[in-house]
């Protein structure tokens, strides 16, 4: 384990991409097995040990100091395992050596609820405070210290002198640590069997269009829709549906798991009947109701019947043993028509492409996209093959312009990580009638996005120097600052008091010149509701 | 609260001792001052006058001309100095006397006396050996007025030996790179170096230009920092393999671009926080405080054990929770532009 600490403190501290894979590659070679596999678990997709949650390090916590210290410390310092770490009390009795990286997942996994509370503080007994970090973040399954998955995989195959590409393709057919990639990369053995294991291949990305100009006769065009990106698998007589992270959500979906039953990898969006978005016809709910289904293990029938998923589809990976990856779109595009009928219409269809003349055709188009698809429009190259991650050049993501509105910052919170010294979290709100008629503020939303660092420290400032009540790290301001938000939609929502929710708000200009009493009220958000 | 002490009046802006018209640390300029010692949210120039120890006062001549003759050939501030240990007595009946803080040269921590009733309002200090400064006395007293920098629990200094010595240790690793310290000017850049020497690193010591001038002060009061050296009069080679140690400003700045791949290190109490750290792009963080840290602070509490204890300066609420816990009377006092203080 404090091989690891020593690591997982150099990798905090280490700005330079290059000097990250540097220091993993390194740890990965000079590590033994199991220990190393643990280790890269941990870096990249994270363990889970269901004992073991935040909360456990709370209770354990508050056993040991006053609950009020308690909350102020993990408040200042913004991360649970963290402040645990450095207010764990020094052991008095003489404790044995600190556990390596797979005693300590051993002893983890063996945990229950029953005995957590005793056991993980034995466990923290035996380490110093860096080691006590990195458990307790390995043991939590967030590392969050600016390593991605990605970065794990290339220091990996950096270490190891074998293809990035190898290494991604093989990691989804194996479970921590990894024995099967180590054997192959590290010992030259055989590469591990993909043949018939319902894997996730990492997806094709898109890059924002900003100001690039394309032309038609390069570029194909489609709605952007909102709902989430996912990969549904069959192989073997096994089917998986996947995340755009590649997380495994069949459960979330079941009933398209029966819905394909050819051997074939698609790539589309996931999501729910409705009419939101294009129309009557074959049309989908917004994200909204999407959202109702995201996150369950289990679905219940009436779920399952009130909003029923289906799958745009928009590329094909794989059809029946052929990989067409190698191809490009137009090819994959014909391959995918011709199989989309194959399927049954209940659960697919194929996402249309949007006809344009030219580029300023387009653009109209996409001005009128609201009404049509919630996010906007996918430029994809026609000669493109389909590339794991996100390549400039071959495909775009061209979003409608965002919904701004005028609201009022009401409180404040510290963020957590890099910013956890500022008040970077706001919540804000619209007037409920005519401000200098008595209305009200009511909160319509939070954004922790959309300005610079100097603007952060500026609003940080207003927040200490305004500041009218404190609730534990919340604080309530003066109501005069404006914050014009940007958002991409609002829909209706029984959580919050106003009663709308906002999609993706962040801050779009501070308006330092305006007077609150201008901000816009309820009703103007109102009138930009599309559910 | 009881009606004791109504003769020290707690302000925003500094603390007021009514009966001899004077403040303590004001951050306004004011007639009369009583200043703890030399950092800038205790010190300031514009005052009437100014009463410190004579180090502070030195301090005080060299950034903010107090005690100087302007153009006319007056002097603007009057300094007076109270060496440590000595009594002045003031208007009112008060008498001041100044009490080594162990925070940098010259910080005193002020014990006010009148009508039969102590209080010591001690300025920054802290508890640990610094070659730079004498260490802080315990004194007894019925108020204690008591800085909280470093006022939470998750705030325990390591050892300083610790710390110093992953800077030698970087510098035997990377010998083409050097280590570039960021270390606030007045006190934590003089403690480093001295630290550094004390450990047997014998080397010439690298230093912004803004460091000059008070490491040569320190060294007029007997501080012995070894051979330093200006930054701008050298070339890239002939740091590498040495210490460099500028303000925390100057380390992300183009300045930092003249010397040869370095190592940016920071020597700060903060560092314990690794989010803080990674705030500033701190390479190699370096736990060393000139502020009391928690177990300092609830330490100085239970030494001088005072009926009350006002808690000022950093981190209130913890610190008046301890008390609580720990059945001692206090309150928090609000002072402004404090919290900002970073060291
Ligand atoms: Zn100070
Ligand atoms: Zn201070």
């Amino acid at each position: 384990m404090n091989e690891f600490a020593a690591l997982i403190d150099a990798l905090v501290y280490t700005r330079s991409r290059n000097e990250k894979l540097r220091l993993i590659a390194e740890y990965l070679r000079n590590t033994s097995d199991p220990d190393r596999g643990w280790a890269l678990a941990a870096l990249t997709d994270g363990l889970d040990f269901p004992a073991v949650k935040s909360s456990t390090i709370r209770n354990a916590m508050k056993e040991r100091v006053d609950p009020v210290l308690w909350t102020l410390s993990r408040d200042f310092v913004g991360d649970t395992a963290e402040t645990a770490s450095l207010l764990w009390p020094e052991p008095i009795a003489d404790q044995p050596e600190a556990p390596g990286v797979s005693e300590a997942v051993s002893l983890l996994s063996a945990m229950t609820r029953a005995n957590v509370l005793t056991e993980l503080p034995a466990l923290l007994d035996r380490l110093d405070s860096s080691g006590r970090y990195a458990l307790l973040k390995l043991a939590t399954g967030a590392m969050r210290i600016g390593i991605s998955a990605r970065l794990g995989k290339t220091a990996f195959a950096q270490a190891f002198g074998v293809s990035v590409d190898d290494v991604e393709e093989y990691w989804h057919a194996l479970k921590p640590p990894y024995s099967g990639l180590f054997e192959w990369a590290a010992d030259g053995g055989e590469p591990p069997d993909t043949e018939n294991i319902p894997l996730f291949r990492p997806f094709m990305l898109a890059h924002p269009l900003e100001d690039t100009i394309v032309s038609m006769d390069e570029y194909a065009a489609e709605w952007k829709w909102d709902g989430i990106r996912v990969q549904l698998v069959h192989v073997a007589g096994q089917t998986r549906l996947y995340s755009r992270s590649g997380d495994d959500i069949s459960a979330t979906f079941p009933e398209l798991l029966s819905a394909l039953e050819i051997p074939a990898v698609l790539d589309g969006e996931l999501l729910v009947r409705g009419t939101a978005q294009g129309g009557e016809e074959g049309g989908a709910a917004s994200f909204n109701a999407l959202q109702q289904r995201l996150g369950r293990k289990t679905v219940s029938k009436k779920m399952l019947a009130e909003a029923p998923a289906f799958v745009r589809l928009y590329d094909a990976i794989n059809i029946e043993g052929d990989d067409l990856r190698a191809l490009p779109w137009e090819n994959r595009r014909a391959r995918l028509e011709e199989f989309v009928p194959r399927l049954p219409e209940s659960h697919f269809d194929i996402s249309q492409i949007v006809e344009a003349e030219d580029f300023a055709q387009l653009a109209k188009i996409r001005e009128g996209t609201r009404d049509d698809a919630i996010e906007g429009l996918m430029l994809k190259k026609r000669d493109a093959p389909y590339i794991a991650g996100r390549k400039t050049g071959l495909w775009y993501k061209w979003k409608r312009d965002p919904l701004l509105i005028d609201c009022v910052m009401m409180y404040a919170q510290r963020g957590s990580g890099k910013r956890s010294s500022f008040y970077s979290d706001y919540t804000f709100g619209c007037w409920n009638g005519d401000p200098d008629q008595g209305a009200e503020l009511l909160p319509v939303g939070k954004a922790y996005s959309g300005f610079t660092d100097a603007e952060l420290k500026k609003l940080d400032k207003f927040v200490r120097q305004n500041t009218l009540n404190r609730f534990g790290p919340v604080r309530e301001v003066e109501k005069s600052m404006v914050l014009e938000i940007a958002f991409d939609s609002v829909h209706s929502s029984k959580r919050h008091k106003s009663g709308l929710a906002m999609r993706f708000p962040r801050i779009h200009r501070i308006r330092w010149d305006k007077p609150a009493h201008e901000a816009d009220r309820i009703d103007n958000l109102k009138a930009l509701m599309r559910d | 609260m009881s009606a004791d002490f109504s003769w020290i009046k707690p302000a925003p802006h500094g603390i007021y001792v009514e009966p001899a018209d004077c403040w303590v640390d004001p951050s306004q300029a004011v007639d009369n001052a009583l200043v703890t010692h030399g950092h800038a949210d205790h010190a300031r120039g514009g005052h009437g006058a100014t009463i410190a120890t004579p180090e502070t006062l030195a301090i005080m001549k060299l950034r903010y001309r107090t005690g100087a003759e302007d153009e006319n050939g007056e002097i603007p501030t009057k300094a007076t100095p109270v060496a440590y240990g000595e009594t002045i007595r003031l208007k009112g009946g008060v008498d001041a006397t100044y009490i080594p803080a162990g925070h940098v040269l010259g910080s005193a921590q002020i014990l006010l006396e009148h009508a039969g009733e102590k209080i010591i309002v001690t300025g920054d200090y802290k508890r640990r050996h610094d070659p730079t400064c004498p260490p802080f006395k315990v004194t007894k007293c019925d108020v204690l007025i008591t800085e909280a920098t470093f006022g939470l629990p998750v705030f325990t200094h390591p050892p300083i030996s610790g710390e110093i010595a992953k800077i030698t240790e970087r510098l035997a690793a990377y010998p083409d790179a050097c280590v570039l310290v960021g270390a606030y000017a007045l006190g934590k850049a003089q403690r480093v170096i001295a630290e550094l020497r004390a450990a047997g690193h014998m080397d010439p010591i690298y230093l912004h230009g803004a460091m000059e001038k008070m490491c040569r002060l320190y060294q007029e009061h007997g501080v012995d920092l070894g051979e330093l050296r200006l930054v701008s009069d050298h070339s890239k080679d002939d740091m590498r393999g040495a210490v460099v140690v500028a303000p925390p400003s100057a380390m992300n700045d183009r300045w930092s671009r003249r010397l040869p791949d370095p190592i940016t290190a920071m020597a700060s109490g903060w560092m314990r926080v690794r989010q803080r750290a990674r705030q500033r792009n701190v390479e190699l963080p370096l736990i060393i405080s000139d502020h009391a840290d928690w177990t300092e602070l609830t330490q100085t509490i239970r030494d001088v054990d005072p009926q009350e204890s006002w808690i000022t300066h950093g981190r209130e609420e913890a610190l008046l929770r301890w008390c609580q816990l720990n059945q001692r009377r206090a309150r928090a006092l609000a002072m402004v532009g404090r919290e900002e203080e970073d060291e």
